[in-house]
């Protein structure tokens, strides 16, 4: 697929963000947006997945460790096909199977429930470590947030998998260095990301743009050229990409637009998409 | 008097993992720089490349088990059960629990019994902190045959499953030809009017002891094994306190939120009779000898005998 094809779908992505949290009244805009462009190449050109047989052995598995950011993460996957995208605007409401953070027992396509942080990391680990032991040739990614990864556990699972050379095994790292309470430099600095997940015996690759499709595929190609270590994709991005006034706001980290807002949100992205046709 | 057998639960979980691996390609055990002390050790000789020692982090551990798990394979982790239970508890509680994922926790090294390693690990929690995650099985086996029975049927149930083991050994009571293992199901040990003492894991054969030395007395007491906490056998439970009047629950837990906590629960909604829970006073252990430790908290036959009698007066 040509990077236009991916920009046109990535802001279809980008507007069942906005139009899944306005709709829920609450969620996390700004991490959903910043990862939209990884979240279509994954599911849009990486995976081996299937969205009519979502649990098909042999499927590549995405953990989404960063799991508040699933506003994002179900759009896509709404997108590719694994359930409606209606169904989107029911987001977090009572007795909808999309709850506030991804449940693999009710989601299509869900391969594991997540959302405490630094806990998806390790069971994606786990996962491609089961690969290894039985043989099965599928490979494991997982996305973090640059927050994310001042938690203990993302480290302990980061040494297992450095040691384990799990090469079926990609970490990406959402750095658009934001977190709630501020820059995660001004919080509690994990700064250097890529020195510290190269000191775990991990390949890295530092992605200057994570919402550019060239360099977002030249990452993933490099790392399914990489042998007998995991791969660590550090991709520079931006909060709230694609909706003005949410880009490097720290407030729409996890707040749902009102109305008027919604409708600006919209109306910038509906032109972002009429621009992306005149290509 | 005849020599009696005995042997540490941990034991009977390494042999158990054994058996069951040897039928079950399926199986994976994971530790966390334990396999000595938990005795999954046994389980690595025989099958080094399904053995993966995870280094000291638990809370990795839980998950990556959780991770196996979804690819079908059966998980089997197994720490101390102050980590298990303790440190590992939000992981088991959303990367295990809340996705119903197929792990199963050997969990050794529980309550007092620990011994000389003292408080910091003497694990008397765990039967509340567990009990209180929806779906999750809690058991805790009194001998070696009950904990082989119990791994085994871990390993059928579908879903996750908590296990106590303990360290120091414990006498065989269950090698009868009429033994039947059944997750949720109480064993009735000994039948009797007076009152009911229901126990598990090392606290079944010493309430057996204190029984017989209530007999001595015309106290006739019921003896219940509760081997499995969460789902509690309720019918029988219920059932033995109308029968009896009256309800001794013996554990080396707390006596907050435990065995005891749960059959209050029980009893209080369906048939309130007076109840003793005899088990660790909401205090942290010491250190000491397993034996010594066990008698100082009277959770041995002469302590708890003492705690019914008073109970009773």
């Amino acid at each position: 697929m040509d990077n236009i094809e991916l920009q046109k779908i990535a802001n279809e992505v980008r507007k069942s963000i906005v139009t899944a949290v306005h709709a829920a009244a609450s969620g996390h805009p700004g991490g959903s947006l910043s990862s939209a462009d990884l979240y279509t190449y994954l599911y849009f050109e990486e995976l081996n997945i299937d969205p009519k047989d979502p649990k098909k052995p042999d499927r590549d598995r995405f953990v989404l460790s960063k799991g508040h950011t699933a506003p994002g993460y179900y759009s896509v996957l709404a997108e590719r096909g694994f359930f409606p995208k209606e169904d989107l605007t029911t987001l977090r409401h009572l007795g909808s199977y999309l709850q506030g953070h991804p449940d693999m027992k009710h989601i299509p396509g869900v391969d594991m429930s997540s959302g405490s942080l630094g806990q998806g990391i390790s069971a994606a680990a786990g996962m491609a470590l089961s690969a290894k032991l039985y043989g099965d040739d599928y490979r494991v990614y997982t996305l973090l947030g640059d927050g994310e990864i001042q938690e203990g556990q993302v480290w302990e699972a980061a040494m297992f998998a450095g040691f384990r050379k799990l090469d079926n095994f990609v970490v990406i790292v959402d750095n658009n260095n934001l977190q709630i309470d501020g820059p995660i430099d001004q919080v509690n600095s994990p700064y250097p990301i890529d020195k510290k997940f190269e000191a775990f015996n991990f390949h890295v690759i530092n992605v200057a743009d994570g919402n550019d499709f060239d360099q977002l595929r030249a990452a993933f190609q490099e790392a399914r050229n990489t042998k007998g270590m995991p791969t660590a994709i550090i991709m520079k991005t931006v909060k709230g990409k694609g909706v003005s006034f949410m880009e490097n706001q720290v407030g729409w980290h996890g707040k749902a637009p009102n109305d008027e807002q919604y409708q600006q949100a919209m109306a910038e992205l509906e032109k972002a998409g009429e621009a992306l046709c005149q290509k | 008097m005849s020599e009696v057998k005995k042997i540490a639960t941990r034991a009977s979980y390494g042999n158990a993992l054994v058996e069951l691996g040897k039928k079950h390609a399926d199986m994976v055990v994971l530790d966390a720089d334990l396999a000595a002390a938990t005795q999954t050790g046994i389980f690595k000789k025989e099958f080094p490349e399904r053995h993966i020692d995870c280094g000291i982090a638990e809370c990795n551990m839980a998950g990556v088990a959780a991770g196996i798990a979804t690819t079908g394979k059966v998980p089997f982790f197994s720490t101390f059960a102050m980590f298990a239970s303790g440190r590992a508890f939000e992981q088991v509680r959303n990367s295990i629990a809340y996705p119903q994922l197929n792990v199963k926790i050997g969990a050794t090294h529980g309550g007092i019994s620990v011994g000389e390693d003292g408080a910091s690990h003497q694990c008397c929690e765990d039967f509340a902190l567990m009990r209180v995650i929806p779906g999750m099985v809690v058991a805790c086996p009194s001998d070696d045959i009950e904990a082989k029975a119990l791994v085994e049927a871990a390993y059928e149930h579908k879903g996750p499953v908590y296990m106590r083991f303990g360290r120091a050994a414990v006498p065989v009571i269950n090698d009868n030809p009429d033994y039947k293992f059944e997750l949720g199901k109480g064993i009735v040990l000994r039948e009797g009017k007076d009152l009911t003492i229901i126990a598990n894991g090392l606290c079944v054969a010493a309430s057996l002891d204190a029984a017989a030395k209530l007999a001595e007395e015309g106290i006739d007491a019921k003896v219940i094994n509760i081997h499995t906490i969460k789902p509690l056998d309720e019918e029988l439970v219920i059932a033995s306190a109308k029968e009896t009047g009256k309800v001794v629950t013996v554990e080396e837990h707390s006596i907050i939120g435990g065995l005891g906590g749960a059959v209050c629960e029980v009893l209080s909604e369906n048939c309130p009779v007076p109840v003793k829970r005899i088990g660790v006073r909401d205090v942290f252990g010491e250190s000491g000898p397993a034996g010594a430790l066990l008698k100082k908290y009277q959770l041995d036959a002469d302590g708890i005998y003492a705690q019914i009698k008073e109970f009773l007066a």
